[in-house]
């Protein structure tokens, strides 16, 4: 019989939430690492039982953690991430000149194909991977010098890259997204880059269409369709038709176009979620009221999902890479809040239940489908 | 020379040692001898207590030895000759903060 297993980082350490294909009674363990801040930690596809944790404090800066038998037992790997050359400047909050320096993981995007393989996304924004398991790591620096770099300006996160997506049908296609330059494609294995912002628009910067400058949250996309991207940006949901080349805002009748998460269901590639939240100056949802929208048109006619989560009252926030969803027959969704609730909905999002709901800030859920 | 150093917690746990441990250190006994020593035998440390790259200790970290902040002493000065006999030990102290 199947079963899931949901792997949450949080400001305090990683928890590992399972159940079987039913998903209706969990076990947790945790915290992992308990008191470090666990950005994000995440499995293998090609094999499940690797998995691998960013763990990282202000106190002792970055570690990565390993696991090989699912996530009973880990042992701390390479910690190395030194940027190629010498890295030069970005933009700092005030626009002046400021040099690159390492900060943390974000993001562990494992390969589809090679276990041993695991790309990080950094603070101050860069690629890194790592082709023995995490024992060491090199910088990718093709995106970083790609020409826009020095334009780079962070978001009030701090200048991370977030979001890897690997082309299931092409491996030499990623797309990254940073927090607050952009979106932007290698179609060569991370030689070289090109931002794909075409189409986005943001008014917090001096050139609202600019090419690089835009503070994207998220993007997520459907493995059966690796062209068709969504994207939930600092305001307005867009999708792409053509793998980021040009976008097109599909926020629609939703309440607030702010938010940070966005996914797409398992087995239906225009059903997708987002949490809008009220603005970028109140991060928590309008009215009080936490409720997931889904659009079963890929954007622009949403409904809101609201059975099971709280209506009144609540005032958490749902961060960029706190959804995920299973591939079980009726896909489940599952998000995180920095009030520490796990919810997950075994039914595509019609019902809602929290898993765990006294967890520390939740950063990260991920989900693995297992047999 | 048989020298003690005591961790804050999390690098305890990391390391999977107790409250304090021993270090064997060769030639003089300093800050740099000292951690260098701790790296060698336990690698999971290597980045927590000094930067990579500039070997920096870290902001949130201190060190003291015989009641002293020696946190801004050059890291090639004599530590005291207690910490170096092991008759005191060595304390890497993290910064108290809530939260």
């Amino acid at each position: 019989m199947s079963r899931v297993r949901v792997l949450v980082g949080t400001r305090k350490g990683a928890f590992i939430l399972t159940s079987d294909g039913m998903r209706e009674r969990w076990d947790v363990t945790g915290p992992h690492f308990g008191g470090w801040e666990i950005y994000h930690l995440k499995g293998s596809p090609a094999d499940p039982n690797r998995l691998y944790a960013s763990q990282s404090t202000s106190w002792f800066g970055q570690l990565i953690q390993r696991s090989d038998d699912g996530g009973t037992t880990w042992q701390p790997v390479g910690n190395t991430f030194t940027y190629a050359g010498v890295p030069g400047t970005h933009q700092w909050y005030d626009g002046t000149p400021h040099p690159w320096e390492f900060k943390r993981v974000w993001h562990l995007e494992p390969s589809l194909t090679d276990p041993e393989m695991v790309y990080a996304g950094v603070e101050d924004a860069a690629i890194f991977r790592s082709t023995d398991g995490g024992a060491n790591w090199e910088e990718l620096p093709g995106l970083r010098e790609h020409g826009s770099g020095p334009r780079w300006q962070p978001g009030a996160g701090g200048m991370c890259l977030h979001t890897i997506l690997i082309d299931p049908s092409n491996h030499q296609r990623l797309f990254i997204a940073i927090s607050a330059a952009g979106a932007f494609r290698t179609d060569d294995g991370c030689r070289t880059w090109r931002p794909i912002n075409q189409g986005l628009r943001s008014e917090h910067i001096p050139d609202p269409t600019a090419d690089v400058g835009h503070c994207v949250h998220r993007i997520a996309m459907h493995a059966s369709r690796p062209g068709v991207l969504f994207m939930q940006k600092h305001w307005d949901v867009m999708r792409s038709d053509d793998s980021g080349d040009s976008w097109q805002e599909v926020s629609g009748n939703l309440p607030t176009d702010f938010g940070f998460v966005i996914d797409v269901h398992a087995h239906e590639p225009e059903t997708i979620y987002v949490v809008p939240i009220k603005s970028d100056s109140e991060h928590y949802p309008p009215d009080g009221r936490l409720r997931v929208y889904r659009s079963r048109t890929g954007g622009n006619e949403w409904e809101a999902l609201e059975k099971g989560l709280p209506q009144r009252d609540c005032y958490v926030n749902v961060l960029r890479d706190a959804m995920a969803v299973d591939s079980l027959d009726s896909c489940g969704v599952y998000f995180g809040t920095t009030g520490g609730q796990v919810y997950a909905s075994n039914d595509a999002g019609d019902n809602w239940t929290p898993i765990v709901r006294d967890l520390p800030a939740v950063l990260s859920v991920e989900v693995q489908t297992l047999s | 020379m048989r020298i003690r150093v005591v961790l804050p917690p999390h690098l305890r746990k990391l390391a999977q040692v107790g409250a304090e441990l021993e270090l064997d250190v060769e030639g003089a006994v300093t800050q740099r001898s000292v951690l260098d020593a701790l790296e060698a035998a336990y690698p999971m440390l290597r980045g927590t207590i000094r930067e990579y790259g500039t070997q920096k200790r870290r902001p949130f970290l201190r060190f003291f030895a015989c009641n002293e902040d020696v946190s801004h002493e050059p890291p090639e000065t004599p530590l005291p000759l207690a910490i170096a006999t092991g008759a005191e030990p060595f304390l890497i102290v993290g910064a108290i903060a809530g939260g």
